[in-house]
């Protein structure tokens, strides 16, 4: 029972949204549907029985399609993710004005709708149905909210990723004639009688879908733009929670299925990942725009994890397990600190900025801990994570380890020189008149601070929850 | 039988009934009448009611699927009358002729899904195509409707010629009319009959006669002219219903013929498949006007529906039926929008959704639906198009292909939704946009969500 809640809790309440007439009623209520959520989400964690983790019904006999839902260790945690960051992220922009935020609102929670079906989905069909619907709301929000270059921009996001959903939904066919009973199920998609080409052919097919959504080099050219056009809001939600269908695609649709080939291609890939981490950190570190700044951190931050999933060591799979949870809590706290800035000074260039840590205290705090957090120093919710990857990393190539560690260093320069730009210095015309940050972005930042060190200082619950999907994992290869 | 008889009478009285009333109104709501009789008709058949037994010598044969097909062309017809009834009676001033018009069509199509030789074949194609070369030219002061018409016309005749020559041509390698008897393989002893020349060159001709008539590439290039020519509420029905009868026929024609072409039909097929998908996409990408982009995307869609043809299996034919609905479903949606707009491109689109939310709602799952978005009825009939030659196997490129160009085909449908959602506009109409209209409209938006959900709604009729 507790996926479908997970799914029909933001569903209904996000349609229901649409009707609101006030900004205020539709904003109290999509922060209570998200409330509602976490808790649902949270109560999926603690809960033992596996049947209030599954769901199933016949949807589309003839097609071999069940509607079947199903939590794993995996599963839990990116739904709790997705739980956590909804109520970050309304309570962040609570005290903004948003034009008709109703639709704003609803069209919010129908993405979580969509994401939280992605991470349930236990059938092909099923999963490609949420993978594309979660991508309709957040069309619609960047391109009636974005900023000026919002249609082509969005647009663009838009073809790109059908591009790589199309071209998967012909790699599920094709995988469900060859599997036993042509069952769109995980597990007899597993067992599909393939030749070695049809294998290898079809991986590809799924990985350039997954590729283009985490993004991987080269498909990464639609999200510095889109990250940068889209209302940060739904920034928040593609780069916390959106790029991570990617990884968790990969995790649980490409590496079960295809072991033999995901060993084939592990250099190949490991090799584009590798290479978009250092090329998205020299961009950041040469980028003026924060935003964008914090785009390009993303790429690398995912190329890692990309990376460290193909490189079939448990360590780099439980590091991966931790990073995906830790990098949505960061990411999520750097856009709410950026949103801040940029609605305070009406700039988002850092050459503009300078001298804010004066100004605003509290904010320089909480953007230091948050871009620590994101140069993983230990002690932060991600060095752990990232400690595990770059050990699985090592063991698997030295020299692939050592190229990727140059990344770390690149990371502490592009976050630190942010640092710098935006907080210390002399003041400014711009930054003269900056106040503090609101109070409710401070409450949603309080909360994921908190996250961010508890994860540093304790990661074994994170590691305890996500530990079956890493031994299924294991044994698998 | 029933729906044959009953659409042809039921064409002459409303041809009468243009005598009897000048009240448009009525003309309409007796159209409506007409057409739901003709379903309820249709459905009875399938039980073997009111069957006027005649020995059409083996001519004829009416099977679950035709019958299926043709309650799904009337029940589309039916829509499309609900929705842009008043726009049929004011295209010019003889609304009862255009409806009696549309039943003989109706006719054709109930002739093409129960043929069962070649000599009906030709005769149900006559009857469909005779009466939208009147349509078509239905804006009588119109040039552009008058030279749609004539090249309508001239084409249409031409591709003709061509059947009757393929037709002949097998008449004179096999003896007879029929299609049952033309395959020359024989599977049981894995000899095969080399099939002689005149009947191989009678199929080609065939071939290229139905794939003008569907508008497959390269006999595509009457489509855009007489789509953007025609009054767009013939248009709406060219598109739609017209156009899934002939593919019904071609798939039906084809059904076990394949094997006469041999390989060469494994190149022919993929090759026109591959060319009319490239041209319709990459064509409507470059539109202004909506109309005209209507146009190539349903030239787009026949390359999809072209699948089912090289599939040839259940799910090609479960597909086609499916298809031919949720497609039908969608453009009509969109023409009754389009039709009611003073101005055809894009811009004509600008702030539909400030004005008229709801409205603007209706027509974006039409659109999502055409581009084949997961939810909507245009996904599951892609699925099934992509499932069956997937299935068949041999043409994995040509489904990659596919998708690929569907891809593009999100372009030229979401500019509509940009033009709607994005941009800033004052919309202006010819008439006024009733509740009605909207509610009607919501109907079909609410059919293609549940086919999105629940195809094997639709479907399981078909097994009853």
């Amino acid at each position: 029972m507790i996926p479908v809640l997970l799914i029909l809790i933001p569903l209904i309440t996000g349609l229901i949204t649409f009707a609101f007439s006030t900004a205020d009623s539709a904003k109290k209520n999509a922060l209570l549907s998200a409330v509602a959520t976490l808790v649902v989400a949270g109560w999926s964690v603690c809960c033992t029985p596996a049947s209030a983790l599954r769901f199933d019904i016949a949807w589309l006999p003839v097609m071999g399609s069940r509607f079947t839902l199903e939590m794993d260790g995996m599963s839990k945690m990116l739904c709790l993710l997705t739980g956590i960051s909804f109520p970050m992220i309304f309570l962040a922009i609570f005290r903004q004005e948003t034009k008709s935020a109703p639709a704003f609102f609803g069209w919010m929670l129908l993405s979580q709708a969509g994401l939280m079906g992605v991470f349930l989905a236990a059938d092909a069909l099923v999963f490609y149905f949420f993978w594309e619907l979660a991508l309709i709301p957040v069309y619609f929000l960047c391109s009636i909210w974005g900023g000026e270059r919002r249609i082509a921009v969005t647009f663009k996001f838009f073809i790109y990723t059908f591009l790589g959903s199309l071209l998967m939904l012909t790699g599920i066919i094709y995988l469900s004639y060859h599997s036993p009973g042509a069952s769109f199920a995980i597990e007899s998609l597993t067992k599909a009688a393939l030749s070695e080409t049809q294998r290898n052919g079809l991986f590809w097919l799924f990985f350039i879908a997954f590729a283009i959504k985490m993004p991987i080099f080269p498909l990464h050219t639609w999200q510095p733009d889109a990250y940068e056009e889209s209302p940060t809001a739904v920034t928040m939600v593609m780069s916390g929670i959106m790029v991570k269908m990617g990884l968790y695609a990969v995790v649980r649709w490409l590496l079960p299925v295809y072991p033999q080939s995901s060993a084939l291609y592990a250099d190949v890939i490991i090799a584009l990942s590798v290479t978009g981490m250092l090329y998205a950190s020299f961009i950041a570190m040469q980028q003026n725009n924060l935003k964008r700044l914090i785009a390009y951190s993303s790429i690398a931050h995912i190329g890692l994890m990309c990376a460290a999933l193909f490189t079939a060591q448990p360590s780099a799979y439980q590091g991966v397990m931790i990073q995906m949870f830790s990098h949505g809590i960061n990411v999520i706290g750097l856009w709410i600190i950026a949103d801040a800035i940029e609605k305070q000074l009406g700039t988002r260039l850092l050459s503009e900025m300078g001298g804010l840590a004066q100004k605003a205290p509290t904010l320089a705090i909480l953007l230091v801990i948050m871009g620590l957090a994101n140069v993983a120093l230990p002690l932060t919710n991600s060095f752990i994570g990232e400690f595990m990857m770059f050990n699985g990393l090592f063991r698997y190539n030295m020299v692939w380890a050592g190229v990727a560690g140059i990344s770390i260093i690149l990371a502490a320069v592009y976050t630190l020189r942010m640092i710098q730009k935006v907080l210390y210095g002399p003041l400014n015309p711009t930054t003269e008149t900056a106040t503090d940050i609101p109070a409710t972005a401070k409450w949603a930042l309080f909360v994921l601070v908190v996250l961010v060190i508890v994860g540093g200082v304790y990661p074994q619950p994170l590691i305890d929850l996500t530990n079956d999907t890493v031994q299924a994992l294991i044994t698998k290869h | 039988m029933n729906a044959i008889i009953f659409s042809a009478l039921w064409g002459v009285v409303m041809m009468f009934s243009g005598i009897a009333t000048q009240n448009r109104k009525t003309i309409t709501g007796l159209s409506i009448l007409g057409l739901v009789l003709l379903l309820g008709i249709n459905c009875l058949h399938a039980y073997g009611i009111w069957v006027i037994k005649m020995d059409t010598k083996g001519a004829m044969h009416f099977d679950s699927i035709g019958l299926f097909f043709n309650a799904i062309a009337f029940f589309a017809t039916l829509l499309y009358v609900v929705l842009s009834g008043k726009d049929i009676e004011n295209t010019g001033v003889h609304a009862a002729e255009y409806y009696a018009l549309i039943f003989f069509v109706l006719t054709g199509v109930s002739i093409l899904t129960a043929f069962n030789g070649l000599l009906m074949l030709f005769l149900g194609i006559e009857i469909m195509t005779i009466p939208l070369y009147i349509l078509t030219g239905a804006d009588k002061r119109n040039l552009k409707s008058n030279e749609a018409s004539l090249k309508y016309f001239l084409m249409g005749s031409f591709s003709t010629g061509i059947m009757l020559m393929g037709i002949a041509l097998i008449y004179g390698a096999t003896g007879k009319f029929g299609i049952a008897g033309g395959v020359s393989l024989a599977p049981s002893t894995g000899l095969s009959v080399r099939p002689s020349f005149l009947e191989v060159g009678g199929m080609i001709l065939l071939f290229v006669s139905m794939c003008f008539k569907v508008s497959a590439a390269p006999f595509h290039f009457w489509t855009p002219d007489v789509y953007d020519g025609a009054p767009a509420v013939f248009t709406s029905f060219m598109a739609t219903i017209v156009k899934s009868a002939g593919f019904f026929a071609f798939i039906k024609l084809f059904d076990a013929h394949t094997a006469v072409l041999g390989d060469s039909w494994n190149i022919l097929l993929p090759f026109v498949i591959l060319i009319t998908l490239l041209i319709g996409n990459i064509t409507a990408v470059f539109q202004q006007s909506v109309k005209r982009m209507l146009a190539y995307s349903s030239i787009a869609q026949a390359g999809f529906m072209l699948f089912a043809l090289y599939g040839n299996n259940d799910l090609a034919k479960e597909g086609i039926l499916l298809y031919a609905f949720s497609y039908s479903l969608a453009t009509i949606g969109i023409f009754a929008v389009l039709i009611k707009l003073k101005d055809y491109s894009l811009d004509g689109f600008n702030g539909l959704a400030t004005e008229y939310p709801f409205l603007a709602f209706s027509t974006t799952i039409c659109l999502l639906s055409l581009a084949g978005i997961p939810l909507t009825g245009g996904f599951f009939a892609k699925y099934y198009m992509l499932s069956s030659a997937i299935k068949a196997g041999g043409i994995f490129w040509l489904v990659i292909a596919a998708v690929l160009l569907a891809a593009v085909s999100v372009y030229y449908y979401f500019r509509v939704i940009q033009a709607m959602y994005f941009k800033t506009g004052a919309p202006s109409f010819n008439q006024p946009i009733t509740k009605a209209f909207q509610w009607a409209l919501f109907g079909v938006a609410v059919m293609i969500i549940l086919l999105g959900l629940f195809p094997t709604l639709l479907l399981n009729f078909f097994y009853f």
